[in-house]
């Protein structure tokens, strides 16, 4: 299996990340603690919330990352720090070759119109108090943009792209519904024709059905305007369904990141072992799936474990995990870029002859359950 | 189906039904249009919709629906009427509000004295008249200067936070620990000049901190959604985000509690005027005249119901037009 060295280039042009130069988008260590303090009579800091404790990322022109993780991970935050919304504590963003980790709001300018964001509440992402037309135009006005034909026009012509109604750009956002403005919040991003978008998780606010128009709305983006995604999305179907490669976070580190097929069919740490066997499956006909069940909470990102963070909650932990921090590299059976942080992984498979239940008291409640049906 | 699409009702993913709630919530709303198109959603467009519609905004919307809206034009009217009464007096009253006859004092209504005489003598419907325009300026200029005042300082501090916002707190601190009375028998007792001056500063000195802490609270709220860190993501400046998205989205408690203190500061007027260091007696107020009034409510209540009368009608217009402004303001109530 670990001779396919040059094989990942399934996913016809816009796959295969390695091969394709520089990178569009660089981060490389990237840190965010946000400060504690306490004490008596004079604050100081006491301690420090390990949001996103270096991660290194790539993003290249046209590709979409997907990063998933459980709630707290830090993947948000991640999106926010790319974006510069928030100050980085250390580590490094590079952006065409270009170092923004710094950049002041005159430097970053040129960028800002390059990366857009997306954000998660469709409700919250739009002013109230402007009109939709007036939304979108304003990231032409703040970066000074006058398009062939007017911003009017432009906007009118946005509006169409996400498929909404052009003549609409008169009303207030509470005139539609959240997924209409979880279009209105593409649309805006579209207005600067962006090379990067990062998207946080823009439809796991939206119900259900209408997040499958949202995600094959920003699917035909991507793929008719050539633009690079960071999708930020704890739903691994959706991320499987958007993203050409798939980063998985836990407790603010980068576990594995690999190509989409090679992380779901042949995932290697634990983590992403269990996160995968967690997704519903809807074909009854299928042959019941291995299931891991996690124990416990996530660990406090104010003191991570030492060593593999995963430690704590992996069934495999030995000491090794507690005192070395496993490296995030391709370990022999990985793909070609398939890269995984684990001293023990598994096998580069989904199939599981038994389950894995890690909380004693589900294992009890499992074994009543079993032995009352013989 | 509510009477409005809430939007904070609808963040939460509902199951199926999430096809239903798009397709009515649209149809609702595109009901409540008038001349928008109908059945207009994502899929189906509308060739036929009117194009070339007049550009909207905040403001302009704002205007239309005022217009329409009889709370604002009773309100409006009545302001605009005591504007008119405060600038020419004598349009209305032909007589002289310090002449007065003691020996007509404390008497009721008379032919060409339809409010009668005070306790003094002197003619209740002029002093009304007359007192309109001390009452007024103290109410406006003092809510003026203390929305001001209170507004920019609150919201720059809860815009940028840190330490200015921790002076500011405390600055704030101290000053809602003076005593109003104390404050202005200290103050106030100082001051020689009789204008209305001196008292409009002394309410603009402490009443600035509650506005402050109101426009604190509220640029805060607005300054956590998501549509700032978006502007924020385009490169907007500080003054872009706070005159575009922070002020339309925060003014409205400002306004709120700016109208309600309108009349206080009426009322306060004439609590210091009552104890001697607000206005002096020649000044013709309502304040005064109530204060003056008020020992006699039982033998002659006419002296202190038509002055109190003309400031509780005052107060009403003042909070009705802060009322429809407010409503106005805010897209989802239209």
């Amino acid at each position: 299996m670990s001779e396919n060295v040059t094989l990942p280039k399934q996913q016809g042009t816009s796959d295969g990340a390695t091969d394709r130069g520089e990178p569009l988008l660089t981060v490389e260590g990237l840190t965010k603690h946000f400060p504690i303090y306490g004490g008596f009579p004079f604050k100081r800091q006491v301690g420090a919330v390990k949001a996103v404790d270096g991660i290194d990322l790539s993003v290249h022109a046209g590709e979409s990352l997907g990063l998933v993780g459980e709630s707290g991970c830090g993947k948000s935050t991640t999106g926010r720090l790319i974006t510069r919304l928030m100050e980085p504590t250390g580590g490094k963003i590079t952006y065409a070759g270009q170092d923004i980790t710094r950049a002041g709001r005159k430097q970053l300018a040129p960028v800002r119109s390059e990366i857009q964001m997306i954000f998660q509440d469709p409700y919250s992402s739009l002013n109230p108090r402007q009109t939709v037309g007036t939304i979108i135009k304003s990231p032409m006005e703040v970066n000074g943009i006058n398009p062939a034909g007017g911003r009017e026009k432009r906007v009118q012509e946005l509006l169409e792209t996400v498929g909404l109604n052009p003549e609409h750009y008169n009303r207030f956002p509470h005139e539609f519904s959240g997924g209409q403005r979880q279009r209105i919040g593409v649309a805006r991003a579209l207005a600067l024709q962006p090379k990067l978008i990062v998207a946080d998780e823009p439809v796991s606010a939206l119900d259900v059905s209408i997040q499958a128009q949202v995600v094959n709305l920003l699917q035909k983006v991507q793929d008719e305007l050539g633009i690079a995604f960071l999708f930020i999305a704890h739903d691994l179907a959706i991320v499987r369904h958007f993203s050409h490669r798939v980063a998985v976070m836990y407790l603010g580190k980068v576990v594995e990141v690999a190509d989409r097929d090679s992380l779901y069919n042949r995932p290697r740490h634990p983590y992403t072992h269990a996160l995968l066997s967690a997704v519903p499956e809807a074909d009854v006909d299928a042959a019941k799936k291995e299931r891991i069940r996690l124990s416990g909470d996530v660990p406090s990102p104010i003191m991570p474990p030492s060593g593999c963070r995963f430690r704590t909650r992996c069934w495999k932990a030995q000491d090794k995990c507690a005192t070395e921090e496993p490296p995030l590299v391709q370990i022999s059976g990985n793909r070609e870029g398939h890269l995984t942080a684990c001293h023990f992984p598994e096998e580069p498979t989904t199939e599981r002859a038994e389950d894995v239940i890690l909380d004693p008291a589900l294992a009890a409640l499992e074994e009543g359950k079993n032995g009352s049906d013989d | 189906m509510p009477e409005r699409y809430d939007p904070d009702e609808a963040v939460a993913p509902t199951g199926a039904g999430g096809v239903m709630d798009l397709a009515t919530s649209e149809g609702e709303t595109l009901e409540k249009l008038p001349g928008g198109p109908k059945g207009t959603g994502p899929a189906e467009l509308d060739p036929s919709a009117p194009s070339g519609e007049r550009a909207r905004s905040l403001w302009s919307d704002a205007w239309r629906d005022l217009r329409r809206n009889p709370i604002f034009i009773v309100s409006g009217l009545v302001i605009l009427f005591l504007v008119v009464i405060s600038i020419w007096p004598s349009l209305i009253a032909s007589g002289n509000p310090l002449q007065c006859d003691l020996a007509k004092a404390q008497e009721g209504s008379q032919p060409g004295y339809p409010f009668g005489f005070n306790g003094q003598g002197c003619d209740v419907y002029t002093r009304t008249v007359y007192g309109a325009r001390t009452s007024v300026t103290v109410g406006v200029c003092a809510t003026l200067g203390v929305a001001l005042i209170g507004s920019v300082f609150g919201g720059l501090a809860g815009f940028f936070g840190g330490a200015s916002d921790a002076i500011l707190s405390r600055v704030t601190d101290i000053f809602f620990g003076i005593p109003v009375v104390l404050g202005g028998l200290v103050l106030l007792s100082v001051v020689t000049s009789s204008t209305v001056w001196p008292v409009i500063g002394f309410m603009v000195l402490l009443g600035w901190p509650q506005l402050s802490r109101i426009a604190r609270g509220s640029v805060i709220t607005a300054k956590q959604n998501d549509y700032v860190q978006a502007a924020r993501a385009l490169g907007a400046s500080n003054s872009r985000i706070l005159l575009r998205h922070i002020t339309p989205n925060a003014v409205a408690p400002v306004i709120v509690v700016a109208t309600i203190a309108l009349g206080t500061y009426i009322s306060l007027e004439a609590t210091l005027s009552f104890l001697g260091v607000g206005l002096k007696p020649p000044t013709v107020s309502w304040g005064i005249d109530i204060s003056s009034a008020s020992p006699y409510i039982r033998n002659a209540p006419h002296m202190l119901l038509w002055p109190a009368g003309a400031l509780a009608i005052t107060v009403l217009a003042f909070i009705m037009l802060g009322d429809a402004v407010r409503d106005a303001l805010d897209p989802k109530l239209r």
